[in-house]
Parts: C-alpha cells; structure tokens; sequence
C-alpha cells in the first residue's frame, strides 16, 4: 500500500516528494541516488512524513519500532515517541555493545549482516521496521529475521521510499509481511 | 551546565539515568561503555529526555539541529521535529550524497573525519549540536567547526551523558561554546571495577601502587582511543 490513496494526505505526500533530491552517480557511475537529507531541511515536509506514519500505526498496537542504522534512525525514535513503543536501533556488526544476535543477508556482491540487542524484543512483541527506502528489500528481510527469531510478530515494514522497479514489494510478500510507503520512485532506464 | 538543577526535571533525571546501562569490556578490555539503547526502551525515559532538551531551547531561536553519526541521529530529530527546526546530520566520510565539507579530527591514534552537507547550513542559521555522549569533546569540536564554516553560529552543544574525567567541557569552553548534559557518568569508578585482578584493583584504590593520577591518565588514553566509535 502507498499513501495518498487517501484524499487527506495527498497535499502532504507532495510537499514531501518535492523536497527529495536525486543525486547521480552516487555512490557509483549509473547509480541515481535517492536522497532525504533535504527532506529533513524542511520541518514541515519532515513532520508530514513522520504524522503519516504516525497516523497509520497509533492504532495498531505497535510496541516495537525497530530502526535500521544509520538513516532509519532519523525517522523510527520519532514514530516510536509519538506511539509510545519502544525503539531498537538494527546495527551494522560491532557496533551495540553487549549481547547481540546477528542476521547474514546477500547483496549483489558478497555479504553484510545486521544485529539487534538480546533481549531489546520480547515474545508476543509487535513490531514496525522502519527504513528510509526500500529496493531489493534485502536488509528489509533480514531486519525481520531479527525480530521474529526474538519471537516478536512483524506487523509491517515502513518506508519513505520505494524503487518499485528493483522489486522488494514481491520480496518481502514472500516473506509475509506488508510494505507501506509514502512514495514511488520510477526511473528513466539509465545506461 | 546540567539538567536536574531544576527541581522538577530531577525525578526526570533519575528515571533516564536508571534507564542507562554500562557495559564493562566494550570495544576493549577495561573500557565501560556508557549504552544508551536501554534508554531507547523505556517510552516515559525517551520521551522524558527528548522533552528535556526541548524545554531547554523551544525559546532559543534554533534553526538548526545537527545530529552526529550515528547515536546523534536518534536524538537530534526527535528534537528538531519539537521546535521546528532544520535537521542536519553529520556523518563519517563518503555516506552523505552530493557536496559536502569535510572536517579532520585527531584522535589518540590517528585521525577521524566529519562530513556536512554544502548548503544544508546558511550564514545566520543558530545551531545545536547533539549526541549520545560527550568525552574528550574531539567530535563536538569537529561539528561546530563545519557549522561555523558554513556561517552558522553555535549556540551550545547537548548530550545525553558527559564524562567529566575526559574533560570534554573545557575543550568546548577552549573553543568558546557551552555544553549542556542530562547526567554525568561515573566512569572512574566504573572503570577501577573493570580491571584484571582484584589485587591489582585494591592497590589502586589504596593507591599504594600506582597513584590516582596514573590510574586517570591510563584510563583517559584507552578509552580515548576509542571513543569515536560512532
């Protein structure tokens, strides 16, 4: 599901796409990098984008927001706040001190790995992941690898962005679970 | 300057510092790390210091909030959102997109380096600069060099911890500016109970053979020489 199916947010939806910026060839030639610093420039754009979340999931019983490093980390403590859950930054490995158990994911070429702290989600926790955008939906998957083998139910994964073409919609389907976005991002097909 | 001289914060105060925990041995042996992420889970002490922080600076005019990679980035936009201001985030090299200006800074072994975006500050912006954690201040240092750089004046540095023995405080004031902190932490004698023998321990506690000083400067390096672990 996407936002602005619904009249109210449409306004909001593109205040917001308005402040993004695209940076090419970034961080490699070919690459068009979809960039929300300067959405964090704007405090209204910025507030829309986290009340849209909010709005989404105050209702929904969400006591685990779970954010990936580094830039879900602008945007998950404040839908947590505003929710009341709790937040749960999912790190790069050696980075949370302490306890922790790690997930293995592929990239195109070779491997990364996310980690969470032991004991930061409980059994029977329902849980939001929060991201700035979504592509392959790769470090999504493993994001929900984490919370479900700590025995948390994933309830969604959030994003500001999605690049429809590179598929992480259907990868995450596979996995069960549903993606909400604010906005789409289709490309010229680039050389 | 530190929260809690307020009455009404002190109980505050006492829930996030209750809300905190120290992990011995992380990165290396003798260093307690002061983790913030079991703040982070408990709702009333996260909201509690981000409300801190907001009733502080809702009426300084601050438009902009810069946010050092990567604990910063927690904090800083909670605190932006609040009072209606600009956030900036200050990364490690080669993760912002576009131009940016670049900031070298030492540390005990080598160098480290913060990175801004060109444009994301403009000249006659008021800025704060936040961050989990202050020590030697090397990093604050670096931040409000790219602030003012770019024409924006830094109005005070804000963390959630300080750790005096570090000295951070008299770093900022070296460079003319304020720091404001919610709790301080206990890292000496933290640190004392980290070391390899009890022997060991209790001569340094009776400070027979090694003196108090000693025992500080060796602390203060090893755990200086990491402390950029953001």
């Amino acid at each position: 599901m996407s936002a602005g199916e619904n009249d109210g947010s449409a306004d909001r939806i593109n205040g917001i796409k308005s402040t993004l910026r695209v940076v090419p060839d970034f961080p490699k030639p070919g690459i068009l990098f979809l960039d929300i610093t300067t959405l964090l420039l704007d405090p209204k754009a910025f507030k829309d984008t986290i009340d849209l979340f909010v709005e989404r999931y105050k209702q929904k019983d969400i006591s685990v927001v779970a954010g990936i490093e580094a830039r879900g980390f602008m945007f998950g403590p404040a839908i947590a706040l505003a929710i009341g859950a709790k937040f749960v930054p999912l790190r790069k490995p050696k980075k949370l001190p302490g306890e922790v158990i790690s997930e293995k994911y592929v990239l195109e070429y070779g491997t990364d790995c996310l980690e969470m702290h032991v004991g930061a989600v409980e059994p029977g926790e329902r849980a939001l992941v929060i991201d700035d955008l979504v592509a392959t939906g790769g470090t999504l998957c493993a994001a929900m690898n984490l919370l479900e083998r700590a025995g948390a139910v994933v309830v969604e994964c959030a994003c500001v962005i999605e690049v429809p073409d590179l598929k992480g919609r259907e990868r995450l389907r596979l996995h069960g679970k549903p993606l909400y976005v604010l906005i789409e991002s289709r490309f010229e097909p680039t050389s | 300057m530190s929260a809690g001289e307020n009455g009404d914060s002190a109980g505050r105060i006492n829930g996030i510092k209750s809300a905190l925990r120290v992990i011995p041995n992380f990165p290396k042996p003798g260093i307690m790390f002061q983790d913030i992420t079991t703040l982070l889970l408990d709702p009333k002490a996260f909201k509690d210091t981000i409300d801190l922080f907001v009733e502080r600076y809702k009426h300084e005019i601050i438009s902009v909030i810069a946010g050092i990679e990567a604990r910063g980035f927690i904090f800083g936009p909670p605190i932006a959102l609040a009072i209606g201001a600009k956030f900036v985030p200050l990364r490690k090299p080669k993760k912002l997109p576009g131009e940016v200006i670049s900031e070298k800074y030492i540390l005990e072994y080598g160098s480290d380096c913060l990175e801004m975006h060109v444009g994301a500050v403009e000249s006659g912006d008021r800025a704060l600069i936040v961050d989990d954690l202050i020590a030697t201040g090397g990093t604050l240092c670096a931040a409000m060099n790219l602030l003012e750089r770019a024409g924006a004046e830094v109005v005070e540095c804000a963390c959630v911890i300080e750790v005096p023995e570090l000295k951070g405080r008299e770093r900022l004031r070296s460079h003319g500016k304020p720091l404001y902190v919610l709790v301080e932490s206990q890292f000496l004698k933290g640190t004392l109970m980290a070391t390899e023998s009890q022997e060991e321990e209790e001569k340094m506690l009776m400070g027979k053979s090694i003196s108090r000083v000693e025992v500080k400067n060796r602390l203060r390096q090893s755990f200086a020489s990491f402390i950029d672990l953001n």
